[in-house]
């Protein structure tokens, strides 16, 4: 057995576990992680401070993907351009939530398989339309939703979002991940065309695609169940309105 | 002149000073002096991170979590249109409301992938090493300026809008950001040797079968609790696939690599760790349980990585 490998670090991973589960301010575990997983690695504390700043420093990348489309969206939503992608939709009569997050996840997929990553993404189309879209659909078929299921309709138009970006974007055989590997492989010595590391994700990709379809027509089977159910529907429907 | 990043980090930087600024001197914000002391020390780490000693900034970082921790950081309330002029504005603008909606992504993606060799002198146009982000902020700056003009609203109020979805997304925005540092500390301290370690220490990789569901539910549970796909597949890949895998069993390396990212995404869609992609679209979209992405994920993770262990199995050797 390998006795070098230092495991007092997992308890880092630990407290990260430990803090969800007591559902505890996300920001406030994560931090005290790095307290402990920095203790447990025995480094010293201004060290520890100045690994923490500089990793802060060079990430600040991460948040602008959010952050830079906020006001313009801000300004969109204010003179109602969720209001506007709800009719859009409720006048199309075929459209259920279900079929349409299909829609946008085969658009999503097969553009961030082109290299189209930006197209979608939750501030710049998950919550101004698709999200909306969605609940406008299952609205126009049987009138106000009750919450719970509001916030299920939510909670999918995020997730099909992030299934078809991926699963497409590791398709796109420009796309850092496959940089990623190819580098790794060839560290290892073993040489392969990025191309076949592409065309291998393809089968993978098919089958999120059907995975999350079939998801989504649950989604919409439960809607009917729940809202056809009859009066006691009807009902809840009436008080969560009101 | 080439646009970098660093412009967009100031502007950024401006624009959460503004929004400390908003809150400062709005009362209907309950905790308004910890929320514009949050935000205006984010702002301090976009207006001038890279000159301030690191270990400053390690304590900047500490004292935003303390802060977002004790429910420090708290929304003052909007001044929306009322519900019939917004409903009217949206009857008068009509279908042109999608245009700078739809401009965003579509400006973004010509410069991402159009001015990607453009030059002016010898200096390239878009900062080379984040053109996808650069593209993006000249997007939304775009967007913002479409807009103002079509709804006649000055480019303060678009500010104002920005705090707004701000405010309401509130500490969820930085966590993506103390969770990427986490997981660079892990990488430091070796928490990834430790998991490596043991996945597989512990059990036998002798049958084929259960090498390639250690190699894929391995990838999985490593991205669980790092959050990041691409800190579990070197470790991976070099513990159970490149030596097991392409080793002893002969599987096709193209195809070993392929299937073992996707096993990583799967864990991807199953750990708040991945708080950009599950934690910020709740608060996004003003869901009260803040795990309702993940559990929506979870019937797609779940059967995608079985299906992924199939595949791998089954076609390791064509």
């Amino acid at each position: 057995m390998d006795s070098s490998v230092n495991l007092w670090p997992l308890l880092g991973v630990a407290v990260v576990v430990a803090g969800f589960l007591l559902r505890a301010n996300p920001v406030l575990v994560a931090v005290a992680a790095c307290g402990v997983t920095g203790a447990a690695a025995a480094m010293p504390f201004i060290a520890l401070l100045e690994s923490l700043g500089n990793a802060f420093v060079n990430t600040r990348n991460l948040p602008l993907i959010l952050l830079l489309p906020v006001a313009a969206i801000g300004l969109l939503e204010r003179f109602g351009l969720r209001d506007r992608a709800q009719a859009a939709i409720s006048r199309v009569r075929s459209a259920t939530a279900g079929r349409l997050l299909i829609v946008y996840l085969f658009a999503r997929e097969t553009t961030a398989a082109m290299g189209l990553t930006s197209l979608g993404g939750h501030p710049t189309m998950v919550r101004p339309l698709v999200a909306p879209m969605a609940e406008a659909a299952a609205e126009a078929q049987y009138g106000p939703l009750p919450d719970r299921l509001r916030y299920r309709i939510r909670a999918m138009a995020a997730a099909t979002d992030n299934v078809g970006l991926f699963f497409g974007e590791d398709i796109f055989v420009a796309f850092g991940a496959i940089v990623l590997m190819h580098t790794i492989l060839q560290a290892e010595g073993i040489e392969v065309d990025p191309l076949h590391i592409a065309l291998w994700g393809i089968p993978t990709a098919i089958s999120a695609f059907v995975i999350h379809a079939w998801n989504l027509r649950r989604l919409d089977a439960q809607l009917r169940r729940e809202m056809t159910a009859g009066a006691g529907a009807a009902q809840v429907a009436q008080k969560d309105v009101a | 002149m080439t646009l970098t990043i660093d412009h967009f980090y100031i502007l950024v930087g401006l624009l959460l000073a503004a929004v400390a600024l908003m809150n400062l001197v709005d009362r209907s914000n309950p905790r308004r002096v910890t929320t514009a002391l949050f935000w205006g020390l984010y702002a301090v780490l976009y207006l001038a991170g890279e000159r301030i000693a690191p270990a400053w900034i390690g304590a900047l970082m500490i004292a935003m979590a303390i802060i977002a921790g004790f429910g420090g950081v708290r929304a003052g309330t909007p001044t929306a249109l009322p519900d019939a002029s917004r409903r009217a504005a949206a009857a008068r603008l009509g279908n042109r409301l999608f245009i700078p909606a739809l401009l965003l992504p579509l400006v973004t993606v010509i410069g991402a992938v159009g001015l990607k060799n453009v030059q002016i002198g010898a200096l390239p146009l878009l900062d080379p090493a984040h053109l996808t982000l650069v593209s993006l902020g000249c997007g939304a700056l775009v967007a913002l300026a479409a807009a103002c003009w079509l709804t006649r609203a000055s480019p303060l109020q678009g500010v104002r809008e920005a705090r707004r979805l701000i405010d309401a997304m509130g500490w969820a925005v930085v966590l993506p950001h103390v969770l990427a540092v986490l997981g660079l500390l892990f990488s430091e301290a070796g928490v990834g040797k430790a998991v490596a370690h043991l996945t597989t220490a512990y059990i036998g990789l002798d049958m084929r079968f259960v090498a390639v569901a250690v190699y894929c539910l391995g990838m999985a549970l490593f991205t669980i609790v790092m959050g990041n796909g691409f800190a579990a597949f070197p470790v991976m890949a070099g513990g159970v696939g490149i030596p097991v895998l392409v080793g002893v069993f002969g599987a096709n390396p193209a195809l070993m690599a392929a299937i073992g990212m996707f096993s990583a995404y799967c864990g991807t869609l199953m750990t708040p760790m991945a708080a950009n992609f599950n934690i910020v679209p709740a608060a996004l979209l003003d869901l009260p349980d803040k795990n309702a992405v993940i559990r929506a994920q979870i019937p797609t993770a779940l059967p995608l990585l079985a299906a992924n262990i199939l595949l791998l199995y089954f076609l390791m050797n064509l």
